[in-house]
């Protein structure tokens, strides 16, 4: 058994990890939370410059060609330093939709430039507050043209493109284009910006044989290292902070109230780590499990970084909730992250109805 | 990434998997084994006794332990494959872990070569077996606050005083036993640690009836009992270090909680039917059967990452160590609502229930398994004093004579 990364993807992690230490300290997505920038395109442009955005795009494409593992790696590593760029938008969802379902000659017009950051990407999706339903979507597609309405989607003031979903499938849209409407929303979390997108008659490039869901699961696993990386990165700071703060004469992280909170966000992120290293297996060998590995990651992805965040928040006291400290960073990106592809109920959901069309898996449990 | 073996792993699995189909009966499909099944069947111990031979005969017992201790010399990766392997088979092997994997480790790291030569091989086959004589009323998760008297007299050391919680005292030949032989210094340095041999005169063994009305285990009490100095494992005064090697095997195993998990949850839910049909299409089960599968995969990658570990030949990481509490609170939370779903009818134990009954059986038994081996909370202080550095509590005895240590009401 190795249920493990290689050591070569471990050093890309390494270099990644030293990088966004250097580059994307918290002042960066306080930057973008503090101004009207939208989001560090500086920094984009040095991710891509790295061939982080081509990581999973073949090399016939212009990408890198180092496979999907390499996007799990680098996402914790995004996810740690609550990188303010929009790389699920554009890697996990708009590239991976592409590179799935894409023609020969989508892929060879869009996914050097998505490879080369040059262009960004974004996926469209929900239309209304509640749960994700492909046969309730009212966007629609007639005779080439997109006419519909996107709620909040990931990045849209900012992507050059978008694959929507309608319930014919997944079309992709040049925002820049005809008929696009595009108006910024306030978020929890204005460290990543979201736009309402109107369509009215846009043309679209429909991408053939698309299954929404295959996508929503091929996206979770990256997300749920993203989230990994962050509630780990919450992790650290209480762990830090109980041992610097001292009350009635000792560091509050002797005390057991804070001891063992501080244990079971542990215990937390270690469960989501191994159900992520799952996901990652999954996807990196295309197994049939897929569905069932993307639910449990993301489920318990989403589970660790609310409990983790608002636990970092606590430990910290009065000052936990001040502007000033980092926690509410994490707390705001924690439960943005979880939201994005749909919330944990849906997915809850999702795994229980992929479990009954396949008993045999429940024995391995 | 991937789960597969190497061609050495597989051909040890091989052959692991030819001796176990020669020797016991596989469990079937969705068997799960309580106690009433397993340790409380009559004829258990026979049983038990007799696969425990074979397996030695085998060469299965100690796989990983060095040859010079009378073990095989693999790796632990071994060890692993054969406990997987063994697990789809209907055998008892818990009734001897406090001898093989508890006292042998610690004699043979600390005894002497007397000792191993005298102790190892008897405990392996199961000719002898073993408890474990640690705890006591005053001194539990504070082990090192014990208080049965180790005196020397002559060649031997006279030991008076009272343990608690010892699992198979009553059918045990041998204990491990940790005494104070000295209440002047402070309270880790004055122990030392002891082979008993149970049939000693001045030994009373009383069954302690559990919550579940069985009797696993017991108080000892020690009057005037005599242990003969050739019988001291390790130097006078070191009995905490020497009981440390005994803990670090008892809390290293990545131990599972034995019970009904997410699958027997999903075989109930399947076959129960609530207000609008059967319990499985309902939207707030289905929420809780998701979360209880998300957990129980977590602990099953999480042991795998703990085994690939292994497999290169290192040590298993800290994550290794959130098994235990995670598994047993799990245990309570999924019988808990296995039988809330039963409903009015779930107070019924025996085998005319859904699933036979196994989550009535685990709602008495499962109280345990937060307990044995360090509690919930000495996990948790484990995690975070050794894993992720945060300070000990401030003690209150630090550096006291152990005399001199307040105790409240016990004196």
């Amino acid at each position: 058994m190795n249920f493990d990364f290689s050591d070569e993807l471990l050093q890309l992690r390494d270099q990644a990890r030293r990088f966004l230490t250097d580059r994307c300290p918290p002042a960066v997505p306080r930057r973008i939370l503090d101004t009207d920038e939208p989001y560090a395109a500086d920094l984009w442009r040095d991710i891509a410059e790295m061939g982080w955005t081509g990581a999973a795009i073949p090399e016939e494409y212009g990408g890198v060609g180092l496979g999907r593992l390499a996007i799990c790696v680098l996402a914790e590593e995004l996810g740690r330093a609550v990188a303010p760029v929009p790389f699920s938008s554009s890697v996990y969802l708009a590239t991976e939709a592409i590179l799935q379902f894409g023609s020969e000659q989508q892929k060879q017009t869009w996914l050097p430039k998505l490879a080369a950051g040059d262009v960004i990407g974004t996926f469209a999706l929900a239309e209304r507050p509640g749960s994700f339903d492909p046969a309730k979507l009212t966007a629609s597609v007639s005779n080439g043209r997109l006419t519909g309405m996107k709620l909040a989607v990931p990045d849209g003031d900012i992507a050059d493109i978008a694959i929507v979903a309608t319930r014919s499938g997944l079309h992709l849209v040049d925002l820049n284009g005809a008929g696009v409407t595009r108006e910024p929303v306030a978020t929890f979390d204005p460290t990543r910006s979201h736009a309402r997108i109107s369509f009215s008659a846009a043309p679209v490039d429909t991408l053939p044989n698309a299954d929404i869901r295959r996508l929503l699961d091929y996206a979770a696993v990256p997300m749920a290292f993203e989230q990994l990386g962050l509630s780990q990165a919450a992790l650290d700071m209480a762990n830090a902070y109980a041992k610097e703060r001292y009350a009635f004469g000792r560091p509050i992280g002797s005390f057991q109230g804070i001891k063992h909170k501080i244990a079971d966000m542990y215990i937390q992120v270690e469960l989501a780590r191994s159900n992520a290293y799952y996901g990652a297996w999954a996807v990196h060998t295309d197994a049939a499990e897929l569905p069932v590995a993307a639910c449990v990651a993301r489920i318990a992805a989403c589970e660790a970084g609310w409990f983790v965040t608002k636990e970092n928040i606590q430990t910290h006291g009065g000052m936990g909730f001040t502007w000033q400290m980092d926690c509410h960073l994490y707390y705001r990106r924690a439960k943005l992250l979880s939201l994005a592809l749909g919330g944990a109920r849906e997915w809850k959901h999702r795994l229980i109805s992929e479990l009954r069309a396949r008993n045999t898996l429940l024995e391995a449990a | 990434m991937d789960f597969e073996d190497t061609p050495e792993e597989a051909a040890f699995r091989a052959e692991a998997r030819a001796f176990l189909d020669a020797n016991a009966e596989r469990r079937k499909p969705g068997e799960v084994e309580g106690y009433r099944r397993g340790q409380d069947a009559p004829g258990a111990m026979e049983r038990a006794k007799d696969f425990q031979r074979r397996k030695y005969e085998a060469g299965f017992v100690g796989i990983h332990w060095p040859v010079e201790w009378g073990g095989r010399g693999g790796s632990p990766i071994q060890h692993v494959i054969y406990n997987q392997e063994e697990a789809k088979y209907d055998v008892l092997t818990g009734i001897f872990g406090i001898g093989i994997y508890l006292a042998q480790p610690t004699i043979c790291t600390w005894g002497t070569q007397e000792q191993r030569e005298r102790f190892v091989k008897p405990a392996m086959r199961a000719d002898e077996v073993w408890c474990q004589l640690f705890s006591e009323p005053g001194g539990g998760s504070d082990l090192a606050a014990l208080r049965t008297r180790a005196e020397r007299d002559g060649d031997d050391w006279v030991i008076n005083g009272q343990k608690i919680w010892n699992s198979g005292a009553h059918y045990s030949d041998f204990g491990i036993l940790v005494a104070r032989s000295n209440p002047d210094v402070a309270k880790h340095e004055g122990l030392t640690f002891f082979i008993l041999d149970m049939k000693t005169p001045g030994i009373e063994i009383r069954p302690i009836r559990q919550v579940s009305g069985s009797s696993h285990f017991n108080e000892v009490f020690f009057d005037n009992v005599r242990i003969p100095d050739s019988r001291r494992v390790g130097p006078v005064g070191a009995g905490w270090k020497v009981a440390l090697t005994t803990l670090m095997n008892e809390r290293h195993g990545m131990r599972d909680a034995p019970g009904p998990d997410v699958a027997e949850l999903f075989r109930l839910a399947e076959s129960i039917e609530l207000e609008d049909g059967p319990a499985i299409d309902d939207a707030a089960v289905q929420e809780k059967l998701a979360e209880f599968y998300t957990r129980s995969q977590g602990l099953k990658y999480t042991k795998f990452r703990g085994i690939t570990a292994l497999s290169k030949g290192q040590t298993p990481g800290p994550e290794s160590s959130i098994i235990k509490v995670v598994a047993a609170n799990k245990l309570q939370d999924i019988l808990s609502y296995g039988l809330d779903m039963i409903g009015m009818a779930g107070p019924t134990m025996g085998d005319s229930m859904p699933v036979a009954g196994i989550f009535e059986e685990a709602l008495l038994y499962s109280p345990a398994l937060r307990l044995a081996g360090g509690t919930d909370e000495i996990m948790k202080n484990i995690i975070a004093e050794r894993v992720l550095g945060l300070p000990q509590d401030p003690r209150a005895d630090k550096g006291l004579p152990f005399r001199d240590i307040p105790t409240g009401a016990r004196k």
